[in-house]
């Protein structure tokens, strides 16, 4: 039983304001997001504009600007902003005694499952 | 009460939806309603129940629909298409009289029944009753909704007198309604200061100084005894120094409770609100509730900015993405035309904090601004409410103003430092969620969107995002935002870098230099940027900035590099990347040619490309094949050709005096001499050179940023050329004689560029914007100004003609071109 969370290895090792990539054989790719302020975001790595990869992006504030053909996307939420429309889904995310922690669920793609399968 | 109810689950499985019943059809419901559609319009079946009989409308703007500047009709949020077009049932005019959380089901008024898989309560708050004798006589009337309103301007129809019990902002509102109306007012407020929560006694002293002037009685200090009666109605109110006021209506507008019966009975924890959790969630899991019915950490409020972001948390969480409500700061702003008046925060001074404040008398104008360990923690504005945004903003992000203490007082577009005589700088500069338009919870990134998308007008705008379409407060603010994105108002001041900023390009390159800045963080600092790490647009000009400035000593900040600077290639659509290795002059030999052909087999590059640069592109490569490939091009001897970067780029030649019948000069040999001197450069923009070997001018140097027409005599000199999307011929710069005068010229002209041009702006806008006489004088006005440019230029290409791949190849940030691992599905199964 490994629990519901992924561990994907140590905060450090991705800097602030850079995002890294974490592949998902049969799955989507996700960008992993640290932003200057600290905090961290999983987002699928697709851009809904054209499927830009989000991690090569500028991040600022909670944002990341795609490279592509720089639309703002929330970290939070996902959601395209100032008036561009479209989500991308967000992997839910947390930092425990400095390691970073996926939702397998949602990395797999799948709906979660209960705690005692 | 019976356990009710024929639950229609099988209904609710045929629609795949859940049910969601929200009681209130007030602000915060629908709001709530509205922000779960935006997310996920087809995951709920939605009923809502409202105790009043209409749809749904902004109740802030009944005051002015009092003072008889609205209609209903021009206040209605929602009318009853947005409910039949979002399948929403609305059982309005039959407010819920039960819940029964066990069998998840409520029961209206008139007994129908409604089951629910999620409950949001939303029932705002009730006007709170003084309990005096004569509360409850006819005439005696509160103001909350659309009754109340028509009850007063029943009364106002037969004019006489009318008191406002309460001198808050709602009284106020209500006073100066009635008193537009026609009716005789009076108001009683119980504090020595009117809205004393939210003014100061110099603010509230102006206020009540206005008001009399409009021929408004204030009575402060004031506490009723008793509501006098005549024939059965009221008649007056009774104060308890022995005073008599008569009143043929009376408004009690003395403070909300909310409204929390229901939820109480129903066995919701309940303290002074309804207890929710950051998602809204109360002590029930399948019951929510917003708006002011709610108690969240502690605290309840009474104004509608708070219920915008517990809307958005509520939806967040009802569709599975959970992003937590923080609890608000509130600002406050009093609607009655032609005063001005603005508070935010804590203004009552403690112990460590200190005053600033500034009185215009003759304009009648008095601002205070309470700062605590160097951050703004209150302000009040009355008569000039401009900056009210701004002081708002420094307090909700708690923003450190030692470095403008100074000015702070004197407003943004003074404390900024720049623009002082434009008043749009102080909009631009605010920070994209900054407020607008408190009435609509409309940020400033959202009108400036709305305005992008078309929204050319202030009618456009209010009608697109309802910013300043409610009580047009806000109105200069959209005003300012058009004139800002559209530039229709270009002479009222520079254009700022971006939204971060109030300063323009210029400006923060000269103080850069001046205020010898050396880092990102300190130039935002410094020059009081309104984000607290720039944007996509600032940033990567800052950078350049910087290592233009200091060469050798200022640290490249990768963070800040578009994708293809940080990762020495071109992305393409697909997400891989093209790579192209310098050719010196276009020149190239079979050991590169070989080389090329062998990383294009062994890299899988599905397309060979010549470019329209004299040189090979090869797509298609993956960002972690990208050191390995650069390391096999480096072994041949090859170089980054910068493809992608604000950089040079190609030095284009023709075959020159070598082998062409025509040749005056060695063009080739002389591009090669150019572009081993410049190659590695960042510039504001891309820059690209030719080198032709007579007027022929078969390497198009006429369209290069810089080019060289090779003649008999010497060299003609060329800038400002561009054959991208508008092209520009170029200028004939000067004509010199020999290579080491032209190569020279070169570096100094590159370097008056990168010193002084905008990022992303190429040498042709440049030139446009400055004129090719200023760069002439520049360069040639002093007799050794070349000499110094070029030497300047040479200093700082010792540091950046470090080929970039070989330091990639060699190991240099692995993180930029590695995943964090891979995730394989069945090994997880396994282990499980
Ligand atoms: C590869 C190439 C087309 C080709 O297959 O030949 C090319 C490809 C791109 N060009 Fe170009 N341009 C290429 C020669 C040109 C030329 C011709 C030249 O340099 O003689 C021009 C017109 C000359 C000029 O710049 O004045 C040219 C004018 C542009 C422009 C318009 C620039 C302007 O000032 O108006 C852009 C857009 C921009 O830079 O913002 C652009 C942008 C691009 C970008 C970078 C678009 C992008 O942002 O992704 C393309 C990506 C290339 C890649 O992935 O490798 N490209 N581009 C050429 C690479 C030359 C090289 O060896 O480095
Ligand atoms: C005249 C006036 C001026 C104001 N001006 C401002 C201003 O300038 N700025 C500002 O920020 N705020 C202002 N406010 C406050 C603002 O209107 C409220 O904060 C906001 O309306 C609260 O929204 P709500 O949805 O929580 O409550 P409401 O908007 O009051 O909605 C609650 C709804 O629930 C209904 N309801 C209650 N119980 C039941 C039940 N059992 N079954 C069915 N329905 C029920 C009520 O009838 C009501 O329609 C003003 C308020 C008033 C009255
Ligand atoms: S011309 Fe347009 S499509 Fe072709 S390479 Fe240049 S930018 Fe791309
Ligand atoms: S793919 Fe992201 S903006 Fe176009």
């Amino acid at each position: 039983m490994i629990g519901n969370w992924l561990d994907i290895g140590p905060v450090n090792q991705i800097e602030p304001g850079m995002a890294r990539t974490l592949p998902v054989e049969g799955g989507e790719e996700i960008a992993v997001f640290h932003t200057m302020t600290g905090d961290f975001y999983a987002l699928v790595n697709k851009c809904p504009h054209k499927q830009g990869p989000l991690s090569q992006g500028i991040v600022h504030g909670a944002v990341v600007a795609c490279p592509l053909h720089n639309w703002n996307i929330s970290l939070k939420t996902g959601e395209a902003l100032g008036g561009d429309e479209g989500c991308v889904p967000t992997i839910p995310l947390k930092v425990d005694a400095g390691r970073i922690y996926l939702l397998r669920s949602a990395v797999l793609g799948e709906k979660p499952k209960p705690e005692a399968a | 009460m019976n356990a009710p109810v024929s639950f229609d689950q099988e209904k609710a499985r045929e629609t795949g939806r859940e049910r969601l019943v929200v009681i209130g059809n007030g602000m915060a419901g629908c709001r709530a309603v509205e922000e779960l559609l935006e997310r996920d319009p087809d995951r709920y079946s939605v009923t809502i129940f409202g105790a009043e009989p209409r749809v749904n409308y902004n109740r802030i703007m009944l005051s002015p629909v009092l003072a008889g500047e609205k209609t209903f009709e021009e206040i209605v949020i929602n009318g009853q298409d947005w409910y039949d077009d979002n399948a929403i049932t609305l059982v309005s005019g039959d407010p819920v009289e039960h819940v029964d959380c066990a069998n998840k089901s409520v029961i209206s008024a008139s007994g129908r029944v409604e089951p629910y898989d999620r409950l949001i309560f939303a029932t705002g708050s009730d006007p709170f009753i003084i309990p005096v004798p004569g509360k409850d006589l006819p005439g005696v009337v509160t103001f909350r909704d659309l009754d109340d309103v028509d009850r007063m301007l029943g009364a106002a129809e037969k004019g006489g007198d009318a008191v406002v019990i309460g001198g808050g902002l709602l009284g106020l509102e209500a006073a100066h309604g009635l008193s537009l109306r026609g009716m005789n007012v009076t108001v009683i407020h119980l504090m020595p200061t009117l809205m004393e929560r939210q003014l100061d006694e110099a603010a509230g002293w102006l206020l009540k100084e206005e008001l009399e002037r409009r021929g408004q009685t204030i009575l402060t200090s004031a506490d009723t005894e008793a509501i006098l009666e005549k024939d059965g109605h009221v008649a007056g109110v009774k104060l308890k120094d022995g005073r008599e006021i008569p009143a043929d209506i009376v408004v009690m507008a003395v403070g909300i409770r909310p409204n929390v019966t229901l939820a109480k009975t129903a066995g919701m924890e309940v303290e002074r609100g309804i207890v929710v959790d950051d998602h809204m969630v109360t002590s029930d899991p399948a019951v929510l509730a917003v708006g002011e019915c709610v108690q969240h950490r502690g605290a309840c409020y009474g104004l509608v900015a708070p219920l915008w972001e517990m809307c958005r948390a509520l939806a967040d969480g009802l569709t599975d993405r959970p992003s937590g409500y923080q609890g608000s700061v509130t600002s406050t702003k009093l609607k009655v035309s032609g005063i001005d008046l603005f508070s935010a925060g804590d203004f009552s001074g403690s112990d460590g904090s200190e005053d600033i404040v500034m009185r215009d008398a003759a304009r009648g104008v008095y601002k205070r601004v309470v700062v605590q360990d160097s951050k703004v923690i209150g302000a009040v504005l009355y008569g000039d409410t401009a900056d009210g945004n701004w002081y708002f903003d420094l307090l909700k992000k708690g923003e450190d103003i030692s470095d403008i203490r100074e000015a702070l007082i004197f407003g943004q577009a003074y404390a900024s430092g720049g623009a002082l005589a434009d008043p749009n700088a102080a909009v631009a500069a605010l920070s994209d969620d900054a407020e607008i338009c408190g009435c609509n919870g409309v940020s400033k990134g959202k009108v400036v969107a709305c305005i992008d998308a078309g929204a050319h007008s202030v009618d456009a705008v209010r009608s697109t995002c309802k910013a300043s379409a409610s009580c047009g407060s806000c109105t200069n603010l959209v005003e300012s935002l058009l004139a800002i994105t559209l530039g229709e108002d270009v002479e009222s001041g520079p254009k700022t870098m971006c939204k971060c900023t109030s300063f323009t390009h210029s400006d923060v390159r000269r103080l850069i230099l001046e205020k010898e800045l050396k880092e990102i963080p300190q130039v935002m600092q410094e020059l009081h940027w309104t984000t607290p790490d720039g944007c996509s647009s600032c940033r990567p000009a800052l950078n350049y900035y910087l290592l233009c400035a200091w060469p050798g000593e200022y640290v490249d900040d990768q963070k800040s590099r578009f994708v293809n600077e940080r990762l020495h290639a071109n992305i393409q659509k697909d997400g891989t990347y093209s790579v192209v290795p310098r050719m010196w002059g276009g020149l190239t030999n079979p050991k590169e040619l070989r080389a090329i052909a062998d990383a294009a087999e062994k890299y899988q590059a599905r397309t060979v490309k010549v470019t329209g640069g004299q040189r090979i592109d090869l797509f298609g490569i993956r960002k972690e094949d990208l050191p390995a490939i650069w390391a096999d091009l480096n072994a041949a001897g090859m170089v980054s050709g910068h493809a992608y970067g604000k950089a040079l780029r190609t030095v284009k030649t023709c075959v020159g005096s070598e082998w062409c019948r025509f040749g005056t000069q060695d063009s080739t040999g002389l591009g090669v001499k150019i572009e081993r001197m410049t190659w590695g450069s960042w510039m504001p923009h891309k820059f690209k050179i030719a080198v032709s070997g007579c007027p022929r001018n078969c390497a198009e140097a006429t369209i290069k940023d810089f080019g060289v027409v090779c003649v008999d005599s010497g060299y003609e000199l060329h800038v400002g050329g561009n054959g991208g999307i508008k092209v520009r011929a170029t200028d004939l710069l000067c004509k010199v004689e020999t290579e080491e005068e032209a190569l020279t010229t070169c570096a100094a002209f590159i370097q008056l560029y990168r010193e002084e041009a905008h990022y992303l702006e190429r040498t042709a806008p440049w030139i446009e914007r400055v004129g090719l006489d200023y760069v002439k004088s520049r360069m040639f006005d002093e007799a050794d100004a070349v000499a110094k440019f070029a030497a300047r230029f040479r200093i700082s290409q010792k540091y950046s003609q470090i080929d970039p791949w070989a330091q990639r190849a060699g190991g240099d940030r692995k993180d930029l071109h590695t995943h964090l691992g891979e995730v394989r599905p069945l090994q997880m199964e396994d282990a499980l």
